[in-house]
């Protein structure tokens, strides 16, 4: 089975889970263990992905993990949706933490969103910097490419 | 502590007359190595990624800076006073590797960036040696270098590759081995240690056999160098390479040893500078061995850099250095049941200090973030050897692997951090 738009719609990241909430949460929990517990509970949200979907076109190359990627756009208001699959928790959490800052905006105001500020914010830019093999950076730019797809 | 059968079997130099080593001053030891003096996000540092690249002792940075500093020029070129001590200090690296393997002359050295261009070098320069029919025999736990020269020398020469089996513990299946080596076996190519499992393979006897079939051999010694002294001729291999960086010493040089008379055969890999005895338009002679091998400028002050480490090597008790590793890799197997799902990938029974293993319910690069977390560096994913880790049904490990300088207290930190992890997941 394929995605549905109902699918893409549901997605809690970015919408009943938003950007002001993890500044909240990472503000509140002050070490490192209960930081990332509390991203590795972000990535427990991601929605189930189709299995329909784990195909090579969606695959985000450069991972240690799997990492798959795919987007949908409604056609009532042009918004972007998109949804993100890995096998590995931190890879998850980030993700999700993408999301909740990139998911359902129009494609304009996606390519305006400055992901790096927002993870060194949360300190967490190691994680995207180009020097780390997760994959997350490669990923990024695979929305970014979607949405000036989708803007043009 | 390697038994010493062993040792023998795998043709490394031993010191069995020696009485039993005192143990290694480990607190000495780590003075010598600047960087592990540091922290990392707030912890102290525990470097257990010597698998990947090895720290550098003091001795390595003074002697590079040294050499940049009062020594530098072109080697070989013997014009000026600088030139004259560039080469010696160049080719007295050069003797340094050849007494480190006991190979017999120094023409059987051969410069190269590392392992990998000494495999492809050798690879390469069989090519009209090998034809249709012919086998070319390596093992299911090849890092990808000591794999994919000979799938591309198969392809060039119309030869077969065949591959030896291994065990779920991680040992070299030795009856697939034998039902595979024939007459048709032109090349054996094997690693001496596994970089995944740490199995410590028994390569004098591989490599006597393939000789019995008029085969060629190549031995992998990245893994094995930094735990080890190998002694080529006891082992009785053609090839023996490895790479300076894993060995205490400087990034972007390694080592070919190579028997003479078939260096001799080989063809040049590269052709410039230095390899050439004389050019014409008609025709260009090759400069003798090793020298036909090293074109170009060569890493002069990385060759002495890996000449000093292999001096620090050696003022070190060898003994005492592979008691303190077997004492680190036990302790750690020691704990692996402290650990609920928990399992480490490749159980032989000789084995270096390199724990590769997986948690359930944990991927190994949420193992490695959260080490990091911690201060503590492994590595994780396929190390380059993914054929293995489709055997093993994984997308990868988590690897933890020591040097004489790690200490028990960090085989320690590395299991807590694990707890802590685990505890997260919860």
């Amino acid at each position: 089975m394929t995605a549905t738009e109902q699918q893409f719609r549901d997605n809690p990241l970015g919408k009943d889970v938003t950007l002001e909430d993890v500044f909240d949460a990472f503000e509140f929990l002050d070490d490192w263990e209960e930081r990332y517990a509390y991203i590795i509970d972000l990535g427990k949200q991601l929605p189930a992905f189709p299995e329909a979907e784990k195909v090579e076109e969606n695959y985000v190359h450069g991972c240690q993990s799997q990492v798959w990627l795919i987007h949908h756009q409604d056609d009532s208001d042009g918004k972007l949706y998109l949804m993100i699959e890995s096998d590995a928790m931190i890879v998850r959490g980030l993700a999700a933490i993408i999301l909740v800052a990139l998911n359902g905006k129009q494609p304009r105001d996606l390519l305006t969103t400055d992901i790096d500020e927002l993870f060194e914010r949360l300190d967490l830019f190691r994680h995207i910097s180009p020097t780390r093999g997760n994959g997350l950076r490669a990923m990024i730019g695979k929305i970014r490419d979607i949405a000036a797809r989708e803007a043009a | 502590m390697t038994d010493l059968s062993m040792a023998h079997s795998s043709g490394q130099q031993t010191s069995e007359h020696l009485p039993a080593a005192a143990p290694l001053d480990v607190a000495a030891i780590r003075r010598d190595f600047p960087i592990l003096e540091q922290k990392v996000n707030g912890k102290s540092l525990v470097y257990l990624d010597n698998g990947a690249s090895a720290q550098k002792p003091q001795v390595v940075l003074e002697a590079m800076d040294r050499y940049y500093r009062e020594q530098h020029s072109n080697v070989h070129r013997g014009a000026h006073t600088l030139g004259d001590r560039a080469t010696a200090a160049f080719e007295g690296a050069r003797e340094t590797v050849r007494a480190f393997l006991n190979a017999a002359s120094t023409r059987e050295i051969v410069w190269t960036r590392g392992t990998t261009e000494a495999i492809n070098l050798v690879a390469n320069g069989l090519t009209a040696k090998l034809s249709a029919g012919d086998e070319i025999l390596i093992s299911h736990m090849e890092h990808h270098a000591n794999i994919v020269p000979w799938q591309m020398l198969a392809e060039r020469s119309g030869a077969t590759l065949k591959v030896i089996a291994v065990t779920p513990e991680g040992e070299l299946d030795l009856d697939s081995f034998d039902q595979q080596l024939s007459e048709r076996t032109r090349i054996l190519a094997v690693t001496h240690v596994s970089n995944v499992l740490g199995t410590v393979n028994p390569v004098a006897e591989l490599v006597a056999k393939a000789k019995a079939v008029g085969a060629l051999t190549l031995l992998d010694g990245a893994q094995a160098v930094p735990h080890y002294r190998p002694d080529v001729q006891a082992l009785g291999c053609d090839f023996y390479v490895f790479s300076s960086h894993k060995l205490f010493g400087p990034t972007g040089i390694g080592v070919l040893y190579g028997r003479e008379q078939l260096l001799e055969e080989l063809p040049p890999y590269q052709f410039g500078g230095e390899m050439i005895e004389r050019v014409s338009f008609a025709k260009t002679t090759w400069n003798t061995l090793p020298y036909k091998f090293e074109a170009g400028t060569p890493a002069i002050a990385e060759a002495v850099g890996l000449g000093a480490a292999i001096d620090y090597l050696n003022g070190l008790d060898r003994r005492a250095i592979e008691a303190a590793e077997q004492t680190l890799l036990a302790k750690a197997n020691g704990l692996v049941d402290s650990i609920p799902g928990m399992a480490v990938i490749g159980t032989a029974r000789h084995k270096v200090p390199v724990m590769s293993f997986k948690i359930d319910g944990l991927h190994p690069s949420d193992i490695g973030t959260l080490l990091d977390q911690q201060g503590i560096a492994i590595r994780t994913g396929h190390h380059c050897a993914m054929p293995l880790m489709d055997f093993y049904g994984v997308p990868g490990t988590a690897r933890a692997s020591f040097a004489f300088y790690n200490t028990l207290e960090e085989v320690d930190q590395l299991f807590a951090a694990l707890q802590k992890i685990q505890r997260l997941f919860v």
